[in-house]
Parts: C-alpha cells; sequence; structure tokens
C-alpha cells in the first residue's frame, strides 16, 4: 500500500535522516526544528538541540514558533544568552561539533543564502527579517545543512544580498576569506536533497523525491544542475510519519 | 542599603528618555519586549530616537509604525512564525522612511559588550565574505554628524598574532543613552533578577548610560541577595525600577505568561493597513492613561487564557485551541 505524505512532511523527514546520534544540532523554528525533534525521537536520542538565543537540550513538549520561544527554556540543561551560545559555535572544541539547520528566500549555486532583501537592499522591493544569527550560524559551525521551498526564484544565479555564506565562490574561496570551518552539506527542499561537489563545491542534486522527475527538478532551479549523480530519496517510513505526526507536530502547527 | 528608584512607568520615561535618544530595547522577538516601557514612550511623544538592538519584535515595529525612529542598527525584525517579518519595519524601510545598518544577532552582542568593557571593538569571524561586510546603510556625512555612531559600520583585518594571513572582522562598540529591560524580578534598589534565557539584556544594560528595568515581581533587596549569585544586574546599574506585572504583553515572558497569539495575529493584519495601524495604536496605546488601562482592554479573560502553567513557565496549548 502506498504511503501518502506532503512534500513538508518529506523534507523534514529527509532531514531528521541527516542527523547523527552525536550532533549538536543548532535550530530556528519551524521545519528544520520539526527534522530534529523526528531525528530525537526516532534514530538519534542523544542528539542534542540548542537555538542562538541560549537554550541547550530543552525537553521541547510543545513546537516552538520562535528561538525566544519559553517552550525552549523549559526543563533545559542551561538557559544562557546570546554571547554563549554563539560563543559556543565560535569555539574551537565544540564549534565544529554543531551542525547548523537553516533556511533562506534565495539560494546559489554554493549555497550562499539571502535572508535580507529582495532588489536593491538600499530600497528593496522586499524586506526580509534580516540575518538574525544565520550568518553567525553559517560562518562559524562544523556544518550546516538548509531548507528551501525549491522554486526557480529562489535558487538563482546571483543573490539580491549575500547574508549567509555558504561556499562563496565555490573552490577554496572559503577558506580563503578565512571563515575558520563549516560550509554547506546538504540543502533539503520540496523536491530532493542536493549536495556539493567536493573540490568546485557547486551544487548538484543528491536524491530526488517521487514527486517530480530530475528533468523537472532541473527546469525548476535558476542555475545550471547537474542531476546526473541523483538516486531516489526512500520514501518516509511508517514509523518516521508516526513520529512526526503524532508526536513531535500533533497540532500541526507547522506541518499544515 | 541605596535609596529607592521605583517610579511610575510615567515618571521613568520623562526622567530618562529624551527625542533624539540612542535606545536599545531588551528581549528577544516574541519574548520579554519591555512593552509598558514602549507604549508610554509613544504616549509621551517621544521621538527621532536611533534604535540599536538584535532581534526585535512588537516593541520595535511600533515604534517604527508610529514614525518615532530615525535611525536603526539591527540584526532581524519578526514575530516569530506569526510575522516572518515584522509588518512596519518592513513597510518603512522598502518606502525608505527608515535608515537600517544591518548586523548579525553575534555582532551586535559583542557592540554591546564592547561597550559595557570600555574597549573600542572586539572581534569575530562571523561575515567574512558576506555583504554584511559590504553593504553599509548610513552614509559617513551621517556617521561625521552623529556621535552615536561609529565612524565605520566594522572593519576587516589582520590578526596581529597569527604567522599566516588570517582576517578577522572587528565591530565597534555601541553605548546607548538608555536600555530597556522587562524582567520577572526586581528590587526597589534596582537588584534584577532574570528568569529563563537572558539574550543579551544584561550585555545591552551593561553598556547603556542608563538603565530602566520594569518586572513582574518587586521583591525586597533582602530576599534577592539571599541568593545573590542568581542575580542578573547589580542594583548600582539600575536608574529606575518600575512594578509592572504583564509589563511585556503581548510578548511573553516565561514563568509568567505565553505571548499572546490571537492579539499578535490581528495584529499582524490591522498593521498591513496603514489606517488600520493608526487606530490600532490610537486604541491599545495613545488614548490609554497607563499599562493597567490596557491590560483591562485586553480582558481578563484572554490574560488568563495565556497564564503559564507553574510546571512548563508557558500555557499549554491543548488548552486554549
Amino acid at each position: 500500500m502506498k504511503i501518502e505524505y506532503s512534500p513538508l512532511e518529506m523534507m523534514a523527514i529527509a532531514c531528521s535522516r541527516r542527523i547523527q546520534d552525536d550532533d549538536i544540532v543548532f535550530c530556528g523554528t519551524g521545519l528544520p526544528l520539526l527534522g530534529a525533534m523526528t531525528a530525537k525521537k526516532t534514530h538519534a536520542p542523544n542528539c542534542v538541540v540548542f537555538f542562538e538565543t541560549g537554550a541547550l537540550d530543552p525537553a521541547l513538549f510543545e513546537i516552538p514558533l520562535s528561538v525566544a520561544d519559553s517552550r525552549v527554556m523549559h526543563g533545559a540543561s542551561h538557559d544562557g544568552g546570546l554571547a554563549d551560545a554563539f560563543a559556543f559555535m565560535q569555539n574551537r572544541f565544540s564549534g565544529p561539533k554543531v551542525l547548523g539547520l537553516l533556511s533562506g528566500a534565495q539560494i546559489d549555486m554554493y549555497g550562499n543564502l539571502n535572508s535580507t532583501a529582495i532588489g536593491d537592499s538600499s530600497k528593496p522591493t522586499t524586506r526580509l527579517p534580516g540575518s538574525g544569527g544565520a550568518c553567525d550560524v553559517a560562518s562559524l559551525v562544523g556544518r550546516t545543512m538548509v531548507f528551501m521551498k525549491h522554486e526557480r526564484r529562489r535558487f538563482v544565479e546571483h543573490l539580491d544580498y549575500l547574508t549567509s555564506p555558504g561556499w562563496l565562490q565555490g573552490g577554496t574561496s572559503r577558506q580563503e576569506a578565512s571563515l575558520i570551518r563549516g560550509g554547506p552539506v546538504a540543502v533539503v527542499t520540496t523536491l530532493g536533497v542536493m549536495e556539493f561537489d567536493g573540490s568546485t563545491k557547486r551544487m548538484y542534486l543528491s536524491t530526488h523525491y517521487d514527486n517530480m522527475s530530475v528533468e523537472e527538478i532541473a527546469r525548476n532551479t535558476g542555475f545550471k544542475l547537474d542531476v546526473s549523480r541523483a538516486k531516489q530519496e526512500s520514501s518516509p517510513t511508517p514509523e518516521e510519519l508516526d513520529v512526526l505526526r503524532t508526536e513531535v507536530d500533533p497540532l500541526g502547527l507547522i506541518l499544515n | 542599603m541605596s535609596s529607592s528608584k521605583l517610579m511610575l512607568a510615567s515618571e521613568a520615561v520623562k526622567r530618562f528618555v529624551n527625542s533624539g535618544d540612542c535606545l536599545s530595547i531588551g528581549g528577544f522577538t516574541i519574548n520579554r519586549n519591555p512593552m509598558a516601557l514602549i507604549y508610554e514612550i509613544l504616549r509621551q511623544q517621544v521621538k527621532d530616537l536611533h534604535v540599536v538592538m538584535h532581534s526585535g519584535s512588537q516593541a520595535l515595529d511600533l515604534l517604527i509604525g508610529a514614525g518615532r525612529v530615525s535611525l536603526l542598527e539591527i540584526a532581524y525584525g519578526a514575530n516569530g512564525r506569526l510575522a516572518s517579518t515584522c509588518i512596519r519595519f518592513r513597510k518603512a524601510i522598502e518606502q525608505g522612511t527608515l535608515k537600517v545598518e544591518d548586523y548579525t544577532n553575534y555582532q551586535l552582542t559583542l557592540r554591546f559588550m564592547a561597550g559595557a568593557m570600555g574597549v573600542p571593538f572586539l572581534p569575530t569571524y562571523s561575515s567574512l565574505g558576506t555583504d554584511i561586510i559590504e553593504r553599509w546603510g548610513f552614509s559617513p556625512d551621517m556617521r561625521s554628524s552623529n556621535p552615536q555612531l561609529p565612524g565605520k559600520k566594522l572593519a576587516v583585518t589582520e590578526d596581529p598574532f597569527s604567522d599566516k594571513a588570517s582576517q578577522v572582522v572587528l565591530v565597534p562598540a555601541v553605548n546607548p543613552d538608555v536600555a530597556l529591560i522587562h524582567a520577572q524580578k526586581a528590587a526597589e534598589d534596582g537588584t534584577v533578577r532574570l528568569e529563563g534565557l537572558t539574550f543579551a539584556d544584561i550585555e545591552q544594560a551593561r553598556a547603556s548610560k542608563h538603565v530602566i528595568v520594569s518586572c513582574e515581581e518587586l521583591v525586597s533587596p533582602a530576599e534577592l541577595r539571599k541568593e545573590s549569585w542568581n542575580n542578573s544586574i547589580p542594583h548600582v546599574l539600575i536608574d529606575a525600577v518600575v512594578h509592572q506585572p504583564l509589563g511585556a504583553h503581548p510578548t511573553a515572558c516565561y514563568l509568567h505568561y505565553d505571548y499572546d497569539m490571537a492579539h499578535l495575529l490581528k495584529y499582524k493584519e490591522l498593521a498591513d493597513d496603514d489606517d488600520q495601524f493608526e487606530t490600532y495604536l490610537k486604541e491599545f496605546v495613545l488614548d490609554i492613561d497607563c499599562h493597567d488601562d490596557y491590560l483591562k482592554l485586553i480582558g481578563t479573560k484572554q490574560l488568563k487564557s495565556i497564564k503559564a502553567s507553574p510546571e512548563l513557565g508557558y500555557a499549554r496549548r491543548d488548552s486554549n485551541l
């Protein structure tokens, strides 16, 4: 019997599968958090979730709607502040252990992100919220995973504003800019999961879901996307879907 | 024991906040915004403000919407998932009526920390290679004519201790005229105890010339001194203490109440229309005498629905949905 699921559910589960038991996961709100909570309740019970506001390993009985939601404070191992959280990411011992989950309005072929403005940033057609801690996380932690709605207007040749660094201009440009570590390892979208080539650092399609052909995915991407290495992402298992729907987001606050 | 700093919000704002001031607002998105103090600033017609903060939400959006902010140094403007970009903040920047310079949350935390420490700057690796470094919001003329603005947004320089060609970003110290903080507990001598996350409130308070604290609970100085290690800000740094239960509404205050989702969603809808925003501002802020009257307007039923569960520190959703 075929199991029905939505692209958002598939994204949360694709994220969850890429979280390891010994990861310290930096989370924003929304889908990335669903991914981390699902991982914690399935194969990675020991992964530690933390937030830029300073909350580390909270109970998360209910889904927080902001990283400053009181739901991230309850039952935490530590409630500190921004200075602690960002120093933890920049620190040479703890920083490399952190997996950062990010999202943006625009992404380019090297995984750089824009969450500041669409159009000319001095008088934008659409002003977005701004970096918040996203640029800090993208600059400082061991590896990042990015969440995107897969649309041509979001996967662009040139960002209107480079808020958060990915692989910059590709190749070794990230190290040459003196960024001390890190870079994006995966982009989880509504259509599939992209990864980055080991030497050029260009994005390629790694896995696709069963909702669209790889050719169509390439057409929904605003730059040339290599789809030759793509495999199919396995569908969500009944267990994964059950945890996500009944334990992680039972009220459908993010999924609906 | 120092003398009492206890006063009404109206007196604290009258004494310590002036038009043209550089203001720093505590809290983070939908938690612990010092709303009672912000409402009072709006009522007293304080204007031409220069706001420096990290992740702003309701307090910032009202000040911008009412046209009271001329300059903004910020990392983020959103009400969590209740408004993915603050409405009046977005409109003001799109219409070109607000001058803004974008930093990151860590950079602003470091700017407050540098101000608190009395050093001119602090280094970080964050933002190397990005437009945070390349694009500046304020002109050289604006910088040279305003002593509260740093001469440069930031600077990229070589690490003097490294033998490799390693770059670091230096962010300039900031010393605001006034910091506004909403705390769970404070004493009349000024001792402050924050419960749960402190965000960057302590750095903001320590960097600022004056600090006004509003609090949910007023407790005796002796009581707070019993566990001095749990206090967040010492009394000598505080100028005014305002006892104002529900002083962060409609944002949350951990252990006391949740954010008012219904109110924030209604605000999001109204703020999208210029006339309806004006009506909201008049109805909930300008035509009201004090915060207790505002709370009457919100109503006891609504306030009861957001009351925090003593076990969780927030209001359970299944009990109010």
